[in-house]
C-alpha cells in the first residue's frame, strides 16, 4: 500500500487543526497554568480556527473522498464545517475574558475545544459507520471535560458527569445500531449500506438498528424525548462552555443526522422520517412548554435549543430536497442567534459573579441599551418574527414538511412556536418594562461587542442576503443527495 | 416452508430451506405446523446465504481455543489449590497492588491516584497492541506503514511529553 496525497488531501481543515492541537498540547504542558497562558492557547487556537477556515473555503467542494473512502468532503460538508466554524470560533473569542474573571485560567479549555471541532468536522464529513464513531466519539470526549471545567463548583461536576454517563448511553445505542446495521448490510461504508437495503427487501433487524442509530444521534442533538441531560449540563456547566454547547456540537450532530438518514438510509426514507417525526414534534412540545417556567437563563436556553432542534427536524421528516434545505437555512440562522444571544448571557455579572437568572436582566434597557437591543433582535428572532433570520428558518422546514403531506407536524410546530413566542417575548419585557435596583456589570469585553455586532447584521439583514444563503444551501442539498 | 427439513437438538437448531439455512435459538423444530412456527420464531432467525458446513466449519478454530483457554486455566487454578503449601497470615491476605479492597463498602474514600495510574497503563498497553500487528507485517505495508505507526507514536509522544511536565507521574 502506497501512500497518495489525495488520500488526505481533502481533510486538510482537520488535519491543520489537529497539528494545531499537538503544538498547543505543548503550549499548555510548557506554558505554565496562568491567565496568561490560557489567553496564548486561546488566540493560538482562534489562529488554527482561522487557517482551517482559510484551508476550507481555498478547496474545491467537489465531490471527493479522503482515507479510503472513509471520509468525503463536498459542498455540504464545506457549508456545514464553515457553520461549525463560526460557531466555535465566537465562543473561544468570547470565553477568554469570562473565564478569567471566573478564575478558571486553564490553557486546556481552547486545547479541548479545538479537538473537539476536529471531531465536529469529521462528524460532517463521516462517510462510513467507524468514521461516524470515531468522530462522535472524538466530539464528545472533550465536551465532558470542559463541562467539568469548573473543578471547584459541584454544580459544573454534576453537569460534566451527567454528561458524561448520558453520552456514554447514548454512544452505546448509536454503536449497538451500528452493529446491527452492519450485519444486515454486511458492510460499515454508507455507499454500500444504501445500496444494500431497499423498501422492498428490509430486514427487520436492520430498522431496529437504524433506529438505536437515529436514537443515538438524537441524544446528541438533544432531542426529546432524549433531552433530559440537556438543562442541567447548560446549567451548571461554566458559561462559556454553555455557549460553545448551544452553538457548534448541535450543527455537527444535525449534519451527521442528514449524512446518515440522506446517505446511507436515502432508499428507505419512509422508514425513517417517522422517528425524525416523532422526535421532532417531542422536541417542539417539549421545549417550548418546559421553558415557560425556567427562572435561569441558560436553562431557558437548554430548552429554546430542544425546541429549535425540534424544528430542524421538522425540516428532515420531510424526506426531500427542500427539507434538507429548509434544515440548512435553518442551522444557519440557530448559529448566529445562539452566538448573539450567549455574547449577552457571558456579560450577565454583578459584583464580578455571575449572574444567570432571567431577574438579573431588569432594567437593562437602562443600564445597557445598546445590548438590550441586541438581545431583542436575537429573542425576536428566535421566536420567529420576520423579516429576522430565524422567520426564514421556520418558514423553510414547515414549508418542505407541508409539501411532503406532513400537514399536521407543521400545525403542531406554528401553534408550539407562539407558545414558545411567550417566553421570548417575556425577556424583552423584563429588560424593558422591569427596573431594577442593582444593574449588573459595565465593562464589556471586546469580544461580545463583535460577537454581538456580526451576529445582529446577519440576523437583520438574512433576508438582504438570503439569495445568497439560499445558493450555497442549494448547492450543499444537492451535494448531499449526490449519488455515491 | 414445505420441504424444510431440520436437525439439531435444545437450544441449537437449524432448518434448510432450498440453499438457506435458517437458525433458531429455542427448540421449535418439532412444531406441528409451519406457519406457525414460522410466526414465534420471526424475531429470532438469522437468515444465511452460505452452506451449513462451511459456516460452522469457520467457527471451529475458535471452539478449540475456547477449549485449550478453558482447560488451561482450570489446570493452574486447580493445580495450586491442590499442590501449593497454604498458610495465609494477615500481610498474605491484605489488599495489594490496586491498594485498597475490592470486595468491600463502595463508599469509603480511596485515592484517585489509581485510577490516573490505570488510565495511562491503558493507553500504554494499546499502543503496544498496536505495535505488536505492525511490527509483525512491517514487511508488507511498507514505508507507509512505517510511517504512519511513527506518526502514531509522535502523537502519543505528546501526549506522554504532557502527563509527565503536568507531574502525573509523580505518586508524591
Amino acid at each position: 500500500m502506497a501512500f497518495e496525497l489525495a488520500d488526505i488531501l481533502p481533510a486538510l481543515p482537520e488535519i491543520i487543526l489537529s497539528a494545531v492541537a499537538l503544538v498547543l498540547v505543548l503550549v499548555a504542558a510548557y506554558g505554565g497554568d496562568g491567565a496568561a497562558n490560557a489567553r496564548r492557547v486561546a488566540h493560538l487556537t482562534l489562529a488554527g480556527i482561522v487557517l482551517a477556515a482559510i484551508a476550507l473555503l481555498s478547496m474545491t467542494s467537489a465531490q471527493s473522498t479522503a482515507f479510503g473512502g472513509m471520509f468525503r468532503a463536498d459542498a455540504f460538508a464545506d457549508y456545514m464545517k464553515l457553520l461549525v466554524l463560526m460557531g466555535s470560533f465566537a465562543a473561544v473569542f468570547m470565553s477568554v475574558t469570562p473565564l478569567e474573571r471566573d478564575d478558571i485560567n486553564k490553557p486546556e479549555f481552547s486545547l479541548l475545544v479545538i479537538l473537539a471541532l476536529v471531531g465536529m468536522m469529521l462528524m460532517i464529513s463521516a462517510n462510513d459507520l467507524m468514521s461516524l464513531y470515531m468522530a462522535v466519539e472524538l466530539q464528545s470526549l472533550p465536551l465532558y471535560v470542559v463541562a467539568a471545567m469548573r473543578t471547584n463548583s459541584l454544580r459544573s461536576s454534576e453537569a460534566g458527569l451527567k454528561y458524561f454517563l448520558l453520552g456514554a448511553l447514548s454512544s452505546g445505542m448509536l454503536l449497538y445500531g451500528a452493529s446491527l446495521v452492519y450485519g444486515f448490510a454486511g458492510t460499515t461504508s454508507f455507499a454500500g449500506i444504501a445500496a444494500a437495503v431497499s423498501e422492498t427487501d428490509l430486514p427487520a433487524g436492520f430498522i431496529i438498528g437504524m433506529v438505536f442509530m437515529i436514537t443515538g444521534i438524537a441524544f446528541k442533538v438533544s432531542a426529546a424525548p432524549f433531552h433530559m441531560w440537556t438543562p442541567d449540563v447548560y446549567e451548571g456547566s461554566p458559561s462559556p462552555v454553555t455557549a460553545l454547547f448551544a452553538i457548534a456540537p448541535k450543527v455537527a450532530a444535525i449534519a451527521l443526522m442528514l449524512r446518515l438518514t440522506y446517505g446511507a438510509f436515502g432508499s428507505i426514507a419512509l422508514e425513517w422520517s417517522q422517528v425524525i417525526m416523532a422526535l421532532s414534534v417531542a422536541s417542539i412540545v417539549v421545549g417550548a412548554l418546559g421553558a415557560i417556567m425556567q427562572k435561569d437563563i441558560k436553562r431557558m436556553m437548554a430548552y429554546s435549543s430542544i425546541a429549535h432542534m425540534g424544528y430542524a427536524l421538522a425540516g428532515l421528516a420531510a424526506g426531500t430536497h427542500e427539507g434538507a434545505f429548509g434544515v440548512m437555512i435553518y442551522m444557519t440562522s440557530y448559529v448566529f442567534m445562539g452566538a448573539g444571544t450567549f455574547a449577552i448571557i457571558l456579560l450577565m455579572r454583578r459584583d464580578g459573579q455571575s449572574a444567570t437568572r432571567i431577574a438579573d436582566l431588569r432594567g437593562l434597557s437602562k443600564t445597557q441599551p445598546l445590548f438590550a437591543l441586541g438581545l431583542m433582535v436575537m429573542m425576536f428572532s428566535m421566536a420567529g418574527i420576520p423579516p429576522l433570520a430565524g422567520f426564514f428558518g421556520k418558514w423553510y422546514v414547515f414549508l418542505a414538511a407541508v409539501n411532503a403531506g406532513l400537514v399536521p407536524l407543521a400545525v403542531i410546530g406554528v401553534v408550539m412556536s407562539v407558545v414558545g413566542a411567550f417566553y421570548y417575548l417575556r425577556i424583552i419585557k423584563i429588560m424593558y418594562f422591569e427596573d431594577s435596583e442593582a444593574p449588573l456589570d459595565q465593562d464589556v469585553p471586546l469580544a461580545n461587542k463583535l460577537v454581538l455586532g456580526v451576529s445582529m447584521a446577519v440576523i437583520l439583514l438574512f433576508f438582504a442576503g438570503l439569495n445568497s444563503i439560499m445558493d450555497a444551501a442549494n448547492t450543499a442539498t444537492m451535494a448531499l443527495m449526490a449519488p455515491f | 416452508m414445505a420441504d424444510k427439513r431440520c436437525s439439531g437438538k435444545f437450544p441449537f437448531c437449524w432448518c434448510e430451506n432450498e440453499n438457506r439455512v435458517w437458525f433458531f435459538q429455542y427448540a421449535a423444530c418439532n412444531y406441528p405446523t409451519a406457519e406457525l412456527f414460522t410466526v414465534i420464531v420471526l424475531f429470532r432467525q438469522i437468515q444465511q446465504e452460505i452452506p451449513l458446513e462451511i459456516f460452522l466449519g469457520e467457527y471451529l478454530p475458535i471452539a478449540v481455543f475456547f477449549a485449550i483457554a478453558i482447560g488451561l486455566s482450570a489446570a493452574f487454578v486447580l493445580s495450586a489449590f491442590v499442590l501449593g503449601n497454604q498458610r495465609p497470615d494477615d500481610e498474605k491476605m491484605a489488599a495489594y497492588e490496586c491498594g485498597f479492597d475490592a470486595f468491600d463498602d463502595s463508599r469509603r474514600q480511596f485515592d484517585v491516584r489509581f485510577y490516573l495510574v490505570a488510565i495511562l497503563f491503558i493507553i500504554f498497553d494499546l499502543e503496544v497492541a498496536f505495535l505488536f500487528p505492525w511490527a509483525v507485517t512491517l514487511g508488507g505495508i511498507g514505508l507507509f506503514g512505517f510511517w504512519s505507526m511513527m506518526l502514531f507514536l509522535a502523537v502519543l509522544t505528546v501526549g506522554f511529553i504532557y502527563e509527565w511536565k503536568k507531574g502525573a507521574l509523580e505518586w508524591e
